[in-house]
């Protein structure tokens, strides 16, 4: 089976975000970067399902040249290659981007495309959905299992309140990979001197075209309620907190 | 129409908690965008319900039927609602923010070349122009988005943004426009199977009087007791976000957030927990919220009423002495 796993590049997790003198995008330039955490998931899957039916597992990345490190962890955790489509564009419009994707999938025709269910940066949740649209694929979102049948797949699929459901469909297929569905898998040693003579495709962007939406603006959110911080050492924030508790809030 | 349409969810005819926020939110943006506004709910059988819609004030409610979409599939849904749009052309097209609206809504807005602007928690309209306000970074930050090109445009309401209680109904019934799409069944490519749980829930987190909830600042899966320990000084149940469920550190049943428990105590302590809109969303209804993160700039400080910034393995056993007192 050939796989196809779309990973991002993304801030960590920790960062202290600060917004960009242009208003519309933070300040990148003293931040470290991981892998988009809902992508590990989606890698995790794909290595899971390799394992299990055979065939190889292919990085898609877009990004610019930071990306090169994601994808060589990627790699290093057990995926056989990797294809880096190069772009500056740090907000894309998951369309454009979808639309990038596809064509540089096209000569891949890969048999199964996975995706961690949203960004951490942007969080539009959108891009496997949109990319199962171009590509013409079926899909399944907020996957937590995949197995192989007869006539193509079973997913199990969460859905709200603690329900879930049993999706099939035929291959090829598109799917969206629910967090913390699988333990993830740290790479080896052995991974990662492998990782190093393996193949990373670059290939070019397609120019961006008129988007459907603009990014107007970012900032910091207000915050809709005036919370007290209690301030001082933990000893005297703690007395404060409970004497609030206690006596302004009433709550123990 | 050049209106705007809100797509409702239901299941066996009865509407999705969420709807009646997007019909509301569709009722406000078109008051104040001088537009009308239509409903749409589909499935088999629906008419009932699109019965009980019409006692709402809306220019039309659509009952999409065929018995394809008895049960939920993103290819019968994006089929028979591009052909709605397709046919009667309405501007807006709102969806409340939900699981099943995030299965097909992103392929149905790319069916039209347009972006779905997802989870949207305000808005504002100034000089005619819609924008509206969306979370990035987890929410850390807050975006301003507006629509280029033309219509339709679509967006997804997230849960709370606009108030069920204000959607408007009308003393007299809006009119209820049945029509069929062509569906085909090879057109469903997925074949859902039955809906289960996976185990009865022991914890009822929804009738504690209070609940201390754990996030991944707590970093191993030991220091959980030092939390437990803190639960039990405040007579209150112990829950956790997502992260920590994932790993298995707690049971899925004391998750709170959009993929877990509803939770409204009169005092919640969210304890290392950064505030990502899948936990607030869960939590946000509670009397009394209290935060205590490393981050200044967390999320959860924006809906705490008290808050404290530091080390939680210093600040946790402090409150425990604190409540001895």
């Amino acid at each position: 089976m050939k796989i196809v796993v779309a990973i991002k590049q993304v801030p960590a997790r920790d960062s202290l975000l600060k917004v960009d003198p242009s208003g519309t995008w933070i300040d990148d330039a003293d931040l470290s970067w991981e892998i988009n955490e809902p992508d590990a998931y989606a890698l995790e899957a794909a290595l899971q399902l390799r394992e299990a039916a055979g065939g190889e597992v292919i990085v898609l990345c877009a990004g610019p040249d930071r990306a090169t490190q994601t994808i060589r962890e990627a790699l290093a955790k057990g995926a056989d290659r990797a294809i880096h489509i190069e772009t500056e564009e740090t907000a894309a419009d998951p369309l454009a981007l979808a639309r990038t994707m596809a064509s540089a999938l096209a000569s891949e025709k890969p048999d199964a495309v996975l995706t961690g269910l949203q960004s951490d940066d942007l969080g539009y949740g959108q891009t496997g959905v949109i990319l199962a649209e171009v590509m013409g694929y079926p899909h399944a979102t907020l996957v937590m299992s995949v197995e192989t049948t007869a006539n193509g797949i079973r997913v199990k699929r969460e859905l709200e309140d603690g329900w879930f459901q049993n999706v099939e469909m035929p291959l090829p297929a598109l799917l969206t990979i629910q967090s913390g569905a699988a333990k993830l898998r740290y790479a080896t040693l052995m991974g990662i001197k492998k990782a190093k003579s393996k193949e990373i495709k670059k290939i070019d962007a397609q120019p961006a075209v008129a988007s459907s939406l603009k990014l107007e603006r970012i900032y910091l959110p207000q915050k809709s309620k005036r919370s007290q911080i209690f301030e001082g050492t933990p000893q005297e924030a703690a007395a404060q907190l409970v004497d609030k508790l206690r006596f302004e809030a009433r709550v123990i | 129409m050049s209106g705007i349409l809100a797509v409702l969810e239901q299941r066996e005819g009865k509407l999705h908690a969420m709807s009646p926020e997007a019909l509301a939110a569709a009722q406000q943006i078109g008051a104040e965008l001088s537009l009308p506004v239509y409903v749409v709910v589909l499935g088999n059988d629906i008419q009932p319900l699109a019965g009980t819609l019409a006692g709402y004030r809306l220019t039309k409610v659509h009952a999409v039927e065929h018995e394809l979409l008895a049960e939920y599939t993103p290819d019968g849904y994006t089929a028979a609602l591009k052909q709605l749009i397709d046919l009667h052309k309405p501007s807006y097209v709102l969806f409340p923010h939900t699981y099943q609206v995030r299965d097909f809504a992103p392929g149905l807005a790319a069916a039209h070349s347009r972006v779905l602007v997802s989870d949207v928690i305000a808005h504002r309209v100034e000089n005619g122009a819609l924008t509206l306000v969306r979370q990035l970074f987890q929410g850390k930050m807050n975006a301003d988005v507006r629509f280029e090109g033309t219509a339709p445009y679509f967006a997804s309401i997230q849960a709370g943004a606009f108030r069920a209680e204000n959607a408007h109904k009308s003393e007299s019934p809006a009119a209820v426009e049945v029509t069929v799409p062509h569906l085909t069944p090879q057109q469903i490519r997925t074949k859902p199977l039955e809906r289960f749980r996976e185990s009865q829930r022991a914890v009822d987190l929804g009738a504690a009087d209070r609940i201390v909830s754990v996030g991944r600042g707590i970093r191993e899966a030991e220091n959980i007791a030092l939390v437990e320990q803190l639960a039990q000084a405040l007579g209150a149940e112990l829950a956790a976000s997502r992260p920590i469920c994932d790993n298995g550190w707690l049971p899925m049943e004391r998750q709170v957030g959009s993929s877990g428990q509803t939770v409204a105590p009169k005092l919640y302590v969210a304890v290392g927990i950064s505030g990502a809109i899948q936990h607030l969303v869960g939590m946000k209804g509670s009397k009394t919220i209290v935060a205590i993160n490393k981050d200044p700039e967390a999320p959860i400080f924006e809906v705490a009423d008290y808050g404290i910034v530091g080390d939680l393995f210093q600040i946790v056993p402090a409150i425990i002495e604190a409540l001895k007192k």
